[in-house]
């Protein structure tokens, strides 16, 4: 259990793993996560379950390598055993067949979005994605979310690549266009997500954010992932991750993100990853 | 030694560590008794026939056989008697609230001081582990059944304990990463050092209880999907551990914690000991902590600890209605904890990047008692202030986490979601399932905990031997 199987870069800074946890990968949905460490010294960190393989056993997770944690993940190799791992964890991506969805991913949000746009697609919708990044060089999974989607619409901030200019752009022609939507599915950073609710918000198309605010346990018990939604406070690692994005408070969760700035910077300087030794 | 006499020893004080020097430091404060201290204490005991100390022990420990065990000064056969009825000793003597228990009752109490028995206990507990002669007793011989015992708390780790010992076989599921519930994650290591709870820990991994960690029971695995595994019997031990927040305004700002988040960070991801523990917590100048149980005290003795300059309790009744030991308090205000009783916090006010920064409070006064019997506060009008706060802890209590509940039909909870067992059997409504501790009473103490367990135990033995 726990061991990593496959390891890749997608691109220089975000790393998918395939990691073998049998129970996780027969009973886990779309839009659910785990909580793992990475030694005993570590911190519970939380990441999505992009992708699973049940007949290997495996769940697949796509980080970027922000923190300290991240890195010593990221300095594990095949047949190296993670930890501890947990999961599968929060409540499942509502999934039904709502006519035409339209998929947001931005950075690393892409590989949370991806088994989304997967799990929709089976369900008979017809699917629109939007990705973006900063530029051509850090887009991910690409071409698995072609193969997700019904149409696949990318934006690079830069314009190395598609679109020049945000996915929030994107989505706006879309709806300008004409384009009767359903829902739409968006994740990744904050300001983008909370872009893409004010997007929607006039068009009263319900907008499903899938949020990552710190967590410790992730089951309950300590109130670290307290966020507001609708202006009542919530448990995002068991009454979400995802909520209706037209009622989160962003700018509380943007906050309550930075709370660990400084110790975060001086985690990472000390790192020398002596993480799974 | 005629009665009189004895009498005239007086309780036995226990050293510790000075509180200007432990109130910067995370060792145990009490640091326990010597020999000579444990012998003079013992022999303060009459050997009641009729002991009332014992009455007053939820878990019926033969008070006056240990003790006369240390008297005999064989240590060994002291600890082993405890045992019978009390499987984590070395934790009770620690964090027992004695003095409303057994000693309350000792006859010596009514006219002078109670024996010191949460000291003795503690004592040759303490001195069994040190001497490392904790013997495995004997097994039965296996009886095939099955027991699925979910959550690894006091009341969890008590009855895996009980039910091994009656030859079951018994596998543990605890959701966190380590075992010991609250033990491990709540209390600080300066009132119950974590190798302590390691040990027992260990100890029942030797007698060949399983322990599955992160397995949160009701995500990773369901308790129908246990039944279905091939479990004849399972018991509930999952602890009440959700937060409870007041609801007012501000009370989501960076720098406020519910008490739960603030010592998991501390105890079980060992924060005071970062950077070599990667898991942050913030280390507040000025801080208040809300509440005025163990839990509070825990969470301002820790903020002392990590370099506060003043730490508050804030309570809304007087310290007579506190429901923290009385130790504790004493404890707290030694190592210069300041208390502001009857006061509420009303609203917290943020700095500019969302940090709190102030707590605004109201004075209140007590008035008509009410279903507790404790005379309810009231907030007195007009009469609001602000101290300033650069970090806040929320210890108003926990209630029932609903993952389990929630994913096991048939099974009855109350009102307040609670899972309703029978007092005496632990039985649930559910055909197999039994529950104890916290997740039944809501929040009470590791005593409680464990009596409960022990009741499911001999529920669960019958059951399973007569299917
Ligand atoms: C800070 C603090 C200080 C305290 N001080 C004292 C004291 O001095 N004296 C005293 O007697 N009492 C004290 N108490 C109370 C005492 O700790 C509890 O009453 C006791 O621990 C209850 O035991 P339990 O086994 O019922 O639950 P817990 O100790 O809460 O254990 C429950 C366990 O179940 C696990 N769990 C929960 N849900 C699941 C799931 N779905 N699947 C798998 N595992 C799960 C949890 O992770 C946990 O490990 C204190 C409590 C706190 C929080
Ligand atoms: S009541 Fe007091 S004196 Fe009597 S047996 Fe118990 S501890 Fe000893
Ligand atoms: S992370 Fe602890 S309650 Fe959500």
């Amino acid at each position: 259990m726990n061991e990593i199987l496959d390891k890749s870069y997608l691109s220089e800074q975000v790393i998918s793993m395939v990691v073998s946890a049998p129970e996780i990968a027969a009973r886990r949905k779309a839009g659910q996560f785990i909580v793992l460490m990475t030694a005993e010294n570590g911190e519970r960190i939380p990441l999505t379950i992009a992708d699973e393989n049940k007949e290997r056993g495996a769940i697949t997770i796509i980080f970027q390598i922000v923190g300290k944690t991240t890195a010593c993940l990221a300095g594990m190799n095949v047949g190296e055993r993670i930890y501890s791992i947990l999961g599968p964890l929060g409540s499942p991506t509502e999934i039904e067949n709502f006519g035409l969805t339209v998929c947001v991913g931005g950075g690393v949000g892409i590989g949370v979005v991806y088994p989304i746009a997967k799990a929709l697609k089976e369900a008979g919708n017809r699917v629109i994605s939007i990705i973006g990044a900063r530029s051509k060089n850090i887009l991910i999974l690409e071409e698995e979310m072609r193969e997700a989607s019904d149409e696949l619409l990318v934006a690079t901030d830069d314009g190395s690549y598609g679109f020049h200019g945000f996915v929030s752009e994107v989505l706006q022609k879309l709806i300008d266009s004409g384009t009767r939507i359903d829902r739409v599915f968006a994740v990744g950073p904050v300001p983008m997500m909370r872009v893409i609710c004010d997007v929607t918000r006039p068009h009263k198309i319900k907008t499903i954010v899938s949020l990552n605010p710190i967590m410790v346990d992730a089951t309950g018990m300590c109130g670290a992932c307290r966020v507001a939604v609708g202006g009542k406070t919530k448990f995002a690692c068991v009454d979400g991750p995802e909520f209706d994005g037209h009622e989160v408070d962003f700018r509380l969760l943007a906050t309550r993100l930075r709370m660990y700035e400084a110790e975060e910077k001086k985690a990472m300087e000390a790192h020398r990853c002596h993480c799974h030794g | 030694m005629d009665e009189k006499k004895k009498e005239k020893v007086p309780r036995q004080k226990m050293p510790e560590q000075e509180p200007q020097m432990r109130a910067k430091n995370f060792d145990e404060v009490p640091l326990g008794y010597t020999e000579e201290l444990a012998l003079l204490e013992a022999g303060r005991c009459l050997h009641c026939k009729k002991p009332f100390c014992v009455d007053g022990c939820p878990v019926d420990i033969d008070i006056p056989g240990f003790i006369k065990h240390i008297l005999e000064k064989d240590y060994i056969a002291a600890a082993r008697k405890i045992k019978e009825t009390n499987s984590l000793p070395a934790v009770c003597g620690r964090v027992c609230p004695q003095e409303e228990q057994c000693e309350i009752k000792c006859v010596l109490g009514k006219k002078g001081e109670p024996v010191a028995i949460g000291r003795l206990e503690r004592f040759v507990a303490d001195y069994e582990r040190t001497a490392g002669i904790v013997a495995i007793p004997d097994l039965p011989k296996p009886t095939g059944k099955k027991v699925a015992v979910v959550g690894a708390g006091p009341a969890g780790l008590t009855i895996a304990g009980d039910l091994v010992r009656r030859g079951h076989d018994v596998t543990i599921f605890e959701g966190l990463h380590k075992s010991g519930g609250v033990l491990i994650y709540g209390i600080p290591e300066f009132r119950l050092p974590k190798g302590i709870v390691d040990a027992e820990v260990e100890y029942l991994i030797r007698m060949g209880v399983r322990i599955e960690t992160n397995m949160i029971i009701g995500r990773s695995k369901t308790i129908d999907e246990l039944f279905a595994e091939g479990y004849h019997a399972i018991f509930l031990g999952v602890g009440a551990g959700a937060p409870v927040f007041m609801n007012i305004p501000g009370e989501n700002l960076s720098g406020i914690y519910s008490a739960n988040e603030y010592l998991t960070r501390s105890n079980l991801m060992k924060a005071y000991l970062f950077p070599e523990f990667d898991t942050p917590v913030a280390r507040g100048r000025n801080v208040a902590v809300i509440g005025g149980g163990n839990v509070a005290m825990d969470s301002a003795r820790t903020a002392l600890r990590m370099g506060a300059e003043n730490v508050y309790i804030v309570y809304r009744r007087t310290e007579v209605e506190m429901p923290a030991r009385i130790e504790e308090v004493h404890h707290a205000k030694e190592e210069g904890i300041q208390f502001k009783l009857l006061t509420a916090p009303v609203e917290y006010i943020g700095d500019d990047n969302g940090w709190v920064k102030g707590m605004k409070c109201i004075q209140m006064e007590l008035g008509e008692p009410d279903d507790s019997g404790r005379r309810r506060p009231v907030p007195i009008k007009g009469s609001e202030y602000l101290i300033d706060i650069d970090m806040a802890v929320v210890a108003i209590g926990t209630m029932a986490n609903p993952i389990v509940p929630a994913t096991t039909p048939g099974l009855t909870t109350n009102r307040w979601g609670y899972i309703v067992a029978d007092e005496e059997t632990g039985k649930t409504s559910r055909e197999g399932v039994w529950a104890g501790g916290d997740i039944v009473t809501g929040s009470a103490t590791v005593i409680l905990a464990m009596g409960a367990a022990k009741k499911s135990a001999r529920s669960i033995h019958e059951y399973l031997m007569s299917k």
